[in-house]
């Protein structure tokens, strides 16, 4: 016995659902964005880091790669779902395969990634790599923690942990167009630091440090976002990075200094107070 | 069905004792409770994972629900808040009795989707594709009366049920389900004091302790029973793909899941006996050191281990979970599109190649975890090629369907829908093994729509082309075409629209586990989009419903199916339903391929060729 | 085969009955408990009512001895919305002292004495309003099962982390605008630390008991219990940075019926 396949019903849906598959995002597209802010669109936020275009870049080659085979692919079913639908008396070609066909479906996919696995490794080789981290930029050291970030600059003294250590929550001023490099290290879970237009995210863990670097190119205030689970209030773990000229750098340290006295002030914990 | 003349000596193959024995009527409990029937154990199967299906799709809406309308303001919001209160509770809804509004708790929001990603991983995905097809299918088509171990088999059941208990019952401590996500990284996970949590996540550790030592039985079972109890004809490469995958998904879960269990028991001991195997020295809480000399912890742990150990599971398990989805489109693709699936032997080193691949990928998890840089490399380049195996499955896919006679059941429908839909769960998992792109999209929605694209569109599509399959040789009914064809497009398109746009919202910096992303003023602008998404959530919530009446509905009212109703070719349709205890009235002999559709040799007047029809002459050649 | 499938059916029905009934029976054990515990301590005295016009009042002035520490400036900028919610530099206020050395927000409390008598909580609710990122009151009594009502006067978001040794800890997020959220406390605990995890600095207490009896000095460094019955107590002043230092000052006071004592604690900070 043959089922009845309802094969014309399903056919007169199918130019329906493809246009719906990429007629959906357009209501979604519509909706209202906060207007003349930065982020008036869908898609990758600014790319405000010396390497953020170059990330981007990568980003943009895959998505042309993935997009032709998608289009490709999707289209090359849908014909073959059309052509080979279910006619009386039609026969089915009988075969096994081709041998010729698997070799050149899996040599083309393996060339084209091994040549994106060569092309990204460069780059990340220069994003992470510590041997490749720029010279003599300053550092940074941030100890996140729930839900704050606690940051430190080294002082005038160009050390850690000494009294002229200046200490900030949730605020970072870096030098526009000056590399810098960071020390995180997570206080109590896992943390990580993320501000989207400088493509950086790297986790902040406890027990352990880990170190990238930036070169912000432009000038102007973004927010470091938290990207691992931390917690209860892990989505509002909210810093604010501020790129300021190099003058302003330097007043704003000079306005956070500790004053000559104080001993040196870790942030200080005040729910239990001493 | 014609009757097989056997040769003497393959009468004489033991066959577990069953076949011949005849019907010795068993006690209810020992029938549907305590049953060691495969097929029974199917079902059991089935049903448990339908039921966890619901939950985990429950906490889906929740989570939907509180990303979509953030403000907890509109009607929307507020009707269903109301309802998932009636289940949740109307403190989680953070119900405030003057204004009569309902809202939710961030925590809660926590738990949800920890929930969800546990109950539908270990509950509802690998149960239905590692309980329910494997129980009912592997004996069926390799020709076996039963399992090898039947009441080991049963074993895993309970022991999943057991799981499962203790998993509900999480929701129901003080303190709340886990809420570390699934992953349930440490520290977050061992320290109660970060996460408030305290009952919730160790009873997480025990139900997965549990859930993993049922899919240890399970793996053992099929591994053992397809390589010994395969009928006589039926060697390796005539083996239906399904049960490859099936097989080959048993070595993963045989190698992988022992190191969950041990992760498991060194977090679980964290956390209870006061050990430190992930808990560093001089972790803070609130402005205490809490771990090292002289603390509660003893600290010296490695945060990182947990991750390594993990992920070296939760790789493997990414593919256990979509290995036998692919078995199972590979049978319906071919089946209904009464060709041989194109090229066999290449897909059955695909799904070999995966396998062997996906223990050596774990790192690319770890990217930005503070893993050495160095190591990325080598992740990055093994994760390249993990992609070479699925790119060769999808064009055989498509070679399948070329040339074919293709009939469009539901069935058919969702064995489409899954390769469609995998091909972008796929080709988006590029982006992400791309080192310098992950940096940037680790950790986003970006990774929630890849996942859910392999995991939903792959293999949920899958389960359900299976079922539809299958369902006449488990309940000797068909499922109503016209409810499943509705079912099917509700959810292809709402499908879409849920997690389509993930990927934009990835793109656009939006991290993931995230309980009100308005928080941060470049997400503000994806509420409108989330609010899309959320409503076709509810549409994709919808359809799951018209799926299980039409599935409770077909049970008692559908038209009774043939013995073959989809004219195959494998074994399981040769036997009647209700298919007794020991399957096969007479050892079943294997002839050929499980895909011989649309053969010049067919019999006269169809288009297929079961794999046990003797061909012209054979019986006399052998006389 | 109808039969088969409508038994099997009932069967897994009933397994997820039975599912759902081992949960919830957890969940009512639990809460008997709960409720058990709670009956344990209420039914030690009899449910006594505040006699003002019969009741004795302690008054008295909480001073320092000695020069009171400096308390840092917040770094408000960490949350913009915080900054701009004051004009001058936010302070911290762990110390808040007159210059006669008054000290500020300390809790004064009958601690031991009324016998295991109990007092029903009034109705009307304490408010805990959070304001410039500062929590106003900065210490305050509230009696078991009074609601507490909790308000978030900023514009950004502030999550209430209650962590009581003895009490059920919270914590909740509760963002800008958003309605103010009613909590109790059920159990007799001084103090509960509550704090925001957003913003590290903010932090404040809550004295819970079962009786009226307790008062927060004001800027001046006063205090007045009413209403207290005729008997002997022990009446003890609490400063957040004397907690958990034995620094506790215990004074022994016996009033009788419409008498007047005075009380006076004096604070060593260390």
């Amino acid at each position: 016995m043959s089922r009845p396949s309802g094969l014309k019903s399903t056919l007169k849906k199918l130019p329906g659902f493809l246009f719906a598959v990429i007629a959906f995002l357009a209501p979604a597209a519509s909706f209202a964005v906060p207007a003349k802010s930065r982020y008036d669109h869908y898609w990758l936020p600014d790319a405000n880091s010396t390497y953020a275009p170059k990330i981007d870049g990568m980003f943009n080659t895959i998505l042309w790669i993935t997009m032709t085979v998608f289009v490709l692919v999707e289209l090359g079913i849908l014909y073959f779902l059309f052509k080979y639908r279910h006619k009386p008396g039609r026969k089915a070609t009988y075969t096994h395969g081709n041998n010729k066909l698997e070799i050149a479906w899996t040599i083309v996919p393996a060339v084209i990634l091994v040549f994106l696995a060569i092309f990204s490794n460069s780059l990340w080789s220069e994003i992470r790599d510590p041997a490749k981290f720029p010279k003599d930029a300053p550092v940074i050291r941030i100890k996140p923690r729930q839900f704050q970030w606690d940051i430190t600059y080294p002082g005038p003294d160009g050390k850690f942990d000494t009294p002229d250590d200046i200490n900030t929550i949730n605020q970072l001023y870096l030098a526009y167009n000056s590399p810098i490099q960071i020390k995180l290290q997570a206080q109590d879970v896992i943390h990580s630091f993320f501000v989207p237009e400088f493509r950086i995210k790297q986790d902040a863990v406890p027990g352990m440090q880990t170190a990238v670097w930036i070169q912000p190119t432009k000038m102007g205030d973004f927010n470091i976002a938290c990207a691992e689970l931390c917690g209860a209030q892990h989505y509002r773990m909210m810093g604010y990075v501020h790129i300021v000229t190099p003058d302003s750098l330097a007043s704003w340290l000079k306005s956070q200094a500790p004053e000559a006295p104080a001993p040196a002030a870790p942030a200080v914990d005040t729910t239990k107070a001493k | 069905m014609a009757t097989i003349v056997l040769p003497a000596e393959v009468k004489k193959v033991s066959h577990n004792g069953h076949a011949g024995h005849g019907h010795h009527e068993l006690s209810f409990v020992r029938k549907y409770l305590f049953s060691t029937d495969h097929k029974t154990i199917g079902k059991q199967f089935l049903f448990f994972s339908m039921f966890f299906l619901l939950v985990g799709g429950t906490l889906a809406l929740v989570v939907r629900l509180q990303l979509g309308f953030p403000d907890h303001q509109s009607g929307f919001f507020q009707f269903f808040a109301k309802f998932f209160s009636l289940i949740f509770g109307k403190t989680n809804f953070d119900f405030n009795k003057d204004t009569g509004m309902y809202g939710m708790l961030d925590n809660f929001y926590n738990s949800a989707f920890t929930m969800h990603a546990t109950f539908m991983i270990f509950f509802a995905v690998m149960p239905f594709l590692m309980g329910t097809f494997a129980n009912f299918l592997i004996p069926l088509k390799i020709g076996a009366g039963d399992m090898a171990f039947p009441k080991l088999n049963m074993a895993s059941f309970w022991v999943a049920v057991l799981a499962g208990l203790i998993m509900l019952t999480a929701f129901f401590v003080k303190g709340g389900a886990a809420s570390g996500g699934w992953t349930g990284y440490p520290t977050l996970s061992a320290v109660p004091d970060f996460s408030g949590v305290i009952w919730g996540q160790n009873l997480w550790l025990i139900s997965l302790l549990c859930s993993g030592i049922s899919s240890l039985l399970g793996a053992i079972n099929y591994i053992t029973t397809v390589v010994n109890m395969r009928c006589p004809g039926m060697s390796w490469f005539r083996l239906p793909l399904s049960i490859w995958a099936i097989f080959i998904t048993a070595i993963l879960l045989l190698l992988a899941v022992p190191v969950l269990a041990s992760a498991l028991i060194l977090l679980l001991f964290d956390r209870t006996i006061g050990t430190s195997f992930f808990i560093p020295t001089g972790l803070l809480s609130a402005g205490t050191v809490i771990s090292g000399p002289g603390t509660a912890h003893a600290g010296g742990g490695q945060v990182l281990l947990w991750q390594h150990l993990f992920w070296f599971f939760g790789h493997p398990e990414v593919y256990i979970m979509i290995l036998p989805a692919m078995g199972i489109a590979s049978d319906v693709l071919s089946n209904f599109s009464r060709k041989p699936i194109f090229g066999y032997k290449a897909m059955v080193l695909a799904i070999a190649g995966i396998a062997v691949l996906g223990f050596f990928v774990w790192g690319h998890h770890m990217f930005q975890s503070g893993m050495n840089p160095l190591l990325g490399t080598t992740f990055m380049i093994s994760t390249m090629l993990i992609a070479v195996p699925s790119a060769i499955k999808t064009f055989n896919w498509m070679g399948t369907i070329w040339g074919g006679n293709i009939r469009f059941t539901t069935s058919m429908l969702f064995a489409i829908g899954f390769v469609t839909m995998f091909v972008i769960g796929g080709l988006s998992g590029i982006f992400m093994a791309s080192t310098p792109v992950d940096i940037f999209i680790h950790d986003t929605y970006f990774i929630v729509g890849h996942i859910h694209y392999v995991l939903f569109g792959g293999s949920i599509f899958s389960i359900f082309a299976g079922l539809y399959f299958w369902y006449p040789k488990m309940f000797g009914r068909m499922m109503n075409e016209k409810l499943g064809k509705i079912h099917f497009w509700t959810a292809f398109l709402s499908f879409n629209g849920v997690f389509f746009p993930m990927h934009i919202l990835g793109i656009g910096g939006m991290m993931r586990r995230i309980y009100d992303y308005t928080q941060y003023p470049h997400l503000v602008r994806f509420q409108g989009m989330n609010a899309f998404m959320t409503i076709c959530a509810f549409i994709l919530g919808f359809s799951t419903l018209v799926f299980l009446f039409n599935f409770f509905w077909s049970m008692k009212k559908g038209k009774i199916a043939d013995i073959n109703p989809w004219q195959s070719n494998t074994l399981e349709w040769t036997v009647a339903y209700p298919i007794p205890h020991g399957n096969f009235p007479e050892m079943p002999h294997v002839f050929r391929g499980p895909y011989e559709y649309s053969a010049p040799d067919c019999p006269a007047g169809t288009d297929y060729y079961p794999q046990n029809m003797p061909p012209p002459g054979w019986g006399e050649a052998k006389a | 085969m109808n039969t088969t499938t409508l038994r099997k059916l009932s069967y897994f029905l009933s397994l997820f009955l039975v599912v759902a009934l081992i949960s919830c029976g957890g969940k009512k054990k639990e809460d008997e408990e709960e409720a058990g515990e709670d009956k344990g301590a209420a039914t030690t005295g009899t449910v006594a009512t505040v006699d003002m016009a019969n009741g004795a009042t302690i008054t008295g002035t909480v001073k320092l001895d000695g020069k009171a520490p400096e308390n840092k400036v917040i770094k408000m900028e960490a949350d913009p919305v915080c900054k701009a919610a004051h004009t001058a530099p936010a302070m911290e206020d762990h110390w808040l002292v007159g210059g006669a050395g008054e000290v500020a927000n300390t809790f004064v409390y009958i601690k031991d004495g009324l016998g295991g008598k109990t007092y029903a909580a009034p109705g009307d609710a304490i408010t805990l309003n959070q304001q410039g990122c500062q929590y106003q009151p900065h210490v305050f009594g509230v009696m078991v099962g009074q609601k507490i009502k909790i308000q978030n006067s900023d514009q950004t978001l502030h999550n209430i982390h209650a962590h009581g040794d003895k009490n059920e800890q919270f914590n909740e997020g509760q963002p800008a605008g958003s309605p103010a959220k009613e909590r109790t406390m059920d159990k007799v605990e001084v103090m509960v630390p509550i704090k925001c995890d957003v913003h590290g600095w903010m932090n404040c207490y809550a004295g819970v008991l079962n009786h009226p009896f307790f008062a927060v000095t004001g800027k001046d460094g006063k205090f007045e219990l009413k209403g207290v019955p005729p008997g002997d107590y022990t009446v003890t002043a609490w400063h957040e940075t004397l907690d958990g230092k034995g620094e506790s000052v215990d004074m022994k006071v016996t009033v009788a019926a419409k008498e007047s004592k005075t009380a006076d604690f004096t604070l060593k900070p260390q």
